[in-house]
């Protein structure tokens, strides 16, 4: 066994089982020496956001009148200026953290992000989004790709994936783990003792034993290896306690995890955290306190913020880019329950101590006239104006150092935006 | 613990139920393949009685605090439908209420944030004749109608109020159609993605307009008062609305202008309509494959081909379809047999009924089964669960074999008991090949078995002895429970 980073760095604490060389991977003396690491963390908003009500064109008179009840009222957004199409934007109120990291620079908005045709299945739009691609959405996950590109062996603890089940993004051949708390992430046994340590060191051996000529099984076999070879690097994270105390929703919870990865340098590069609840088909209460989406952006906002201030805290803040999507944006016009239904394009953030924060891209002319060139389907939607992988084509080149053109099958490089 | 094995009843059972129970082994295994199909598919001269059993000595327990009421309670609820899944009879019934209930998922948190936790739990789990408004909550629907016609079975659920609260029908009027329903019964009931436009979404809208909720059975408080579907004239839209798919037999692609009245038959033609549809036909062939033969490789064309032929030509006669499915010649080959992703519901259950029960209570799995990826009435979104390697997670495989452990360290009496009056614990490769019968497995490798043989043989030398069978049953069941192999079905 080699003498693994940590217990070069501490003498030892933890003892891995398995070692592996770990791309990129950045040891404590590295960071002492003023060197980082890159991060990220992916956030999914399950459900399809109403971008609209996020980051609101608050002084297009089409935004009232389409939607009577849902508009934020221009004198209750939290203004953050014009983009390049001199529209003015606000944020909903509810973002004030958000507002904050905007104002230090740190927090970009990518408007009008999608595709051609775009889906409006949670399904497919989902599977889209995450391949990055709109013609054969069941292959592995963009960022899965970007993991299995790494030079082999890939560490199983490259990706975290906070949710219980693996999503899409990450599908990979690499196996990823899903972590949703670090504290429940142990091997149990019906015996104590030498008797338990012998069942342990068995599942392990066991699952050393891949049985390469049965694929499915293999599989299976993956998931086992990768979760017993990370156990106890996981198991330090579970003794992370961030000051201030982050709130209490599984979103928060999920990047308190994140953040505690991070301090405790456990090699894990990429993340995968979620925030559900967007398909507001009905009562979507944008502007009432405790509201359905009221209650979205506040679990948004708080959670990022605690994020935020943490790793500014723990100097990791300029390791970390945060890229949002969700599958799709909603109707323009409000339905008949005071919600919307599944529309097209949305806004992406981006967040981190490397960000060039700003507005990016043009919001949507909301004139219903169909001929108006930045909506589609009679007007009934936004039409797209960056391409979702120009964006993952930025974050493949300019942040994880890659080649996006070869991991998106194409070359979405787009100028203009620089948002990292 | 299982005592014969009959692998290809233990196949079938594994597929068209939930494992089998040394009971169910014995009373299928002496029967012919032919036989076994037509007693699964033809349930009802079972009596239904498994929910007489709960409570009773030698079943699985339950944890319930205070009284027992799954028809307004979503934990009851969920653990009355285990003890189901592993006491009942009718194993085709339950397991074709979840094929069910992962088609048409319907999540509980949802409806619990409209209408209060116990009502939430009624419109899904109630039976009629224990609910004092006989309200027949929609997995009681799908229960009874398991094997029925899906046109009937698609018509109930149109009408069901868990459903028009979770895809918002309740508000769908003619003013401000609401498009959730009309998307989903075709993107994911019906002819699926790819076979319907944005046009139709919108049409299908306007056909349930007016397909809402309204109360009855007298005041709130009352209680067998209760939400439930009613047609609305006022607030249908009396249009025609034109499909780009046939809508009637000849062809016909508009459902005609009607006056309001008459206006619900827009909702049955149009269910008709989808119903007949080839694609829907093949879209559920595609699904019953996954479920019930293989969801290793690409779907066989040729066995949806065929099973869409008994599907359009029973007119959805979910019986003859399962029979089709139950006998094909798909499902009887070789490479069929351990070749698929067990769900966590078909892990825990088989689990049981693999290891025992006796003092075991299912309340016990419904945090394993959380850490695997499946709640009872909590499907993570309409499109149900993604199943197949999905499920395989590290920390969904770890629920796995923590769930062996417990399960294991609570029969661990029982198991050593039962390896010793089997006269299997001489030796430990007697007590191996013992346990290795009783779970069944996907074949294991001489280099796993090695392994196991080598954890009997450490911690000391062999003796036999209660207390070493005490320690080594569960810790062998668990690494057997806990393998791969037994995570195939």
């Amino acid at each position: 066994m080699k003498v693994t980073r940590r217990q070069f760095v501490t003498g030892g604490v933890a003892a891995f089982t398995v070692t592996y060389a770990v791309p990129g991977f950045l040891s404590d003396l590295a960071r002492a020496q003023g060197a980082h690491a890159r991060n990220l963390v992916v956030l999914y908003m399950s459900g399809g956001n109403d971008s609209l009500s996020m980051l609101a064109p608050y002084n297009d008179p089409f935004y009232t009148s389409r939607r009577p009840t849902l508009a934020i009222p221009a004198g209750q957004v939290l203004q953050i200026g014009t983009d390049s199409s001199r529209v003015a934007l606000g944020l909903h109120p509810r973002l004030t953290g958000l507002k904050q990291i905007f104002d230090q620079g740190r927090l970009a908005f990518i408007q009008r992000t999608g595709y051609e045709n775009q889906s409006r299945s949670h399904f497919t739009g989902t599977d889209i989004w995450s391949t990055a691609d709109p013609n054969n959405s069941q292959g592995l996950g963009w960022v899965g790709r970007y993991l299995d590109s790494l030079p082999s062996p890939v560490d199983p603890l490259v990706g975290w994936n906070t949710t219980g089940s693996l999503p899409h993004v990450l599908q990979a051949h690499t196996a990823v783990p899903a972590i949703a708390s670090p504290a429940g992430y142990a091997f149990s046994s019906p015996n104590s003792g030498a008797e338990a340590a012998a069942e342990r060191s068995t599942a392990v051996r066991i699952a050393s034993h891949v049985p390469v000529d049965r694929p499915e099984l293999a599989f299976v076999y993956g998931s086992t290896q990768a979760a017993l070879a990370t156990l106890d690097r996981v198991a330090t994270v579970a003794s992370y306690r961030p000051s201030p105390a982050y709130p209490t929703t599984g979103f928060a919870q999920a990047l308190q995890a994140v953040a505690g990865a991070m301090t405790k340098s456990i090699g894990t590069r990429v993340f995968y955290v979620t925030t559900a609840g967007f398909d507001t088909h009905a009562a979507q209460n944008v502007n009432t306190v405790g509201g359905a989406y009221y209650n979205l952006m506040a679990t948004l906002n708080d959670g990022l913020l605690a994020f935020y201030n943490d790793l500014r805290g723990q100097g990791l803040l300029d390791d970390t880019l945060v890229l949002s999507f969700s599958e799709f944006g909603r109707r323009i016009t409000e339905n008949g329950s005071q919600g919307t239904d599944h529309g097209s394009a949305s806004v992406m953030m981006a967040m981190g101590g490397k960000v060039n924060g700003g507005l990016y891209g043009t919001a949507p002319d909301l004139n219903p006239d169909p001929k108006n060139p930045t909506l589609e389907n009679s007007a009934g939607d936004v039409k797209y104006e960056t391409d979702f992988r120009s964006v993952y084509a930025q974050v493949l080149d300019s942040w994880l150092g890659t080649d996006s053109a070869r991991l998106l099958g194409g070359n979405f490089r787009k100028s203009g935006l620089g948002f990292i | 613990m299982a005592a014969t094995a009959d692998r290809h009843i233990e196949h079938l059972l594994r597929r068209a139920g939930f494992g089998a129970r040394p009971d169910e082994l014995a009373l299928y295994g002496a029967m012919s393949i032919n036989q076994a199909v037509n007693a699964l598919v033809t349930f009802e001269s079972v009596p239904d009685a498994v929910d007489g059993l709960i409570g009773q000595p030698g079943y699985i327990g339950m944890t319930i605090a205070g009284a027992f009421a799954p028809q307004a309670n979503i934990n009851h609820a969920r653990q009355r439908w285990l003890f189901r899944m592993v006491h009942s009879d009718r194993p085709l019934q339950e397991k074709m209420t979840l094929f069910w209930h992962n088609h048409f998922a319907t999540g509980y948190t949802k409806i619990a944030g409209a209408v209060g936790a116990a009502e939430a739990a009624r419109y899904l789990a109630a039976k009629s004749t224990e609910d004092p408004g006989q309200v027949r909550g929609q997995i009681e629907l799908l229960r009874e109608r398991a094997l029925g016609s899906f046109n009937d079975i698609l018509l109930g659920i149109a009408k069901d109020t868990a459903m028009l609260i979770w895809l918002d029908g309740r508000t769908n009027t003619k003013a401000k159609p609401q498009e959730n329903f009309g998307r989903e019964i075709m993107e994911l009931f019906t002819v699926g993605v790819g076979h319907y436009t944005e046009a139709d979404v919108y049409a299908a809208a306007r056909v349930f307009s007016g397909w809402n909720l309204q109360r009855a059975g007298g005041a709130a408080t009352d209680p067998a008062s209760r939400q439930e579907f009613n047609y609305f004239a006022n607030q249908h839209d009396t249009a025609a609305k034109t499909f780009s798919f046939a809508i009637y037999p000849d062809g016909g692609k508009t459902i005609p202008a009607r006056a309001a009245s008459d206006g619900m038959q827009d909702g049955v033609d149009f269910i008709n309509g989808l119903a007949a549809h080839p694609n829907t036909a093949r879209y559920i062939a595609a699904k019953l494959y996954r479920f019930f033969v293989t969801d290793f490789g690409a779907v066989n064309v040729t066995f949806v081909n065929r099973v869409a032929a008994v599907f359009l030509q029973s007119r959805g006669d979910m019986r003859a379809v399962m029979r089709e499915v139950l006998l094909s010649p798909e499902l009887w080959d070789e490479s069929a047999y351990f070749a698929r992703y067990s769900w966590p519901l078909e892990f825990v259950v088989r689990a049981i009924k693999d290891v025992g029960w006796p003092g075991f209570s299912v309340s016990d799995t419904l945090t394993p089964l959380s850490n695997m990826g499946q709640i009872l009435f909590e499907p993570p979104d309409v499109s149900g669960w993604d199943a197949g390697q999905t499920w395989f997670s590290t920390s969904a495989m770890l629920a796995r074999m923590n769930f062996a452990s417990t399960l294991a360290a609570n029969q661990k009496f029982n198991l050593a008991t039962a390896v010793k009056s089997a006269g299997a614990s001489k030796t430990p490769e007697a007590l191996l090949s013992y346990f290795v019968e009783a779970l069944p497995t996907a074949p294991l490798d001489a280099s796993v078995t090695a392994e196991l043989s080598n954890y009997l043989r450490a911690t000391g030398g062999w003796s036999g002895a209660d207390a070493q069978l005490q320690a080594k049953a569960p810790g062998v069941v668990h690494l057997i429970a806990g393998s791969p192999e037994y995570q195939l079905v």
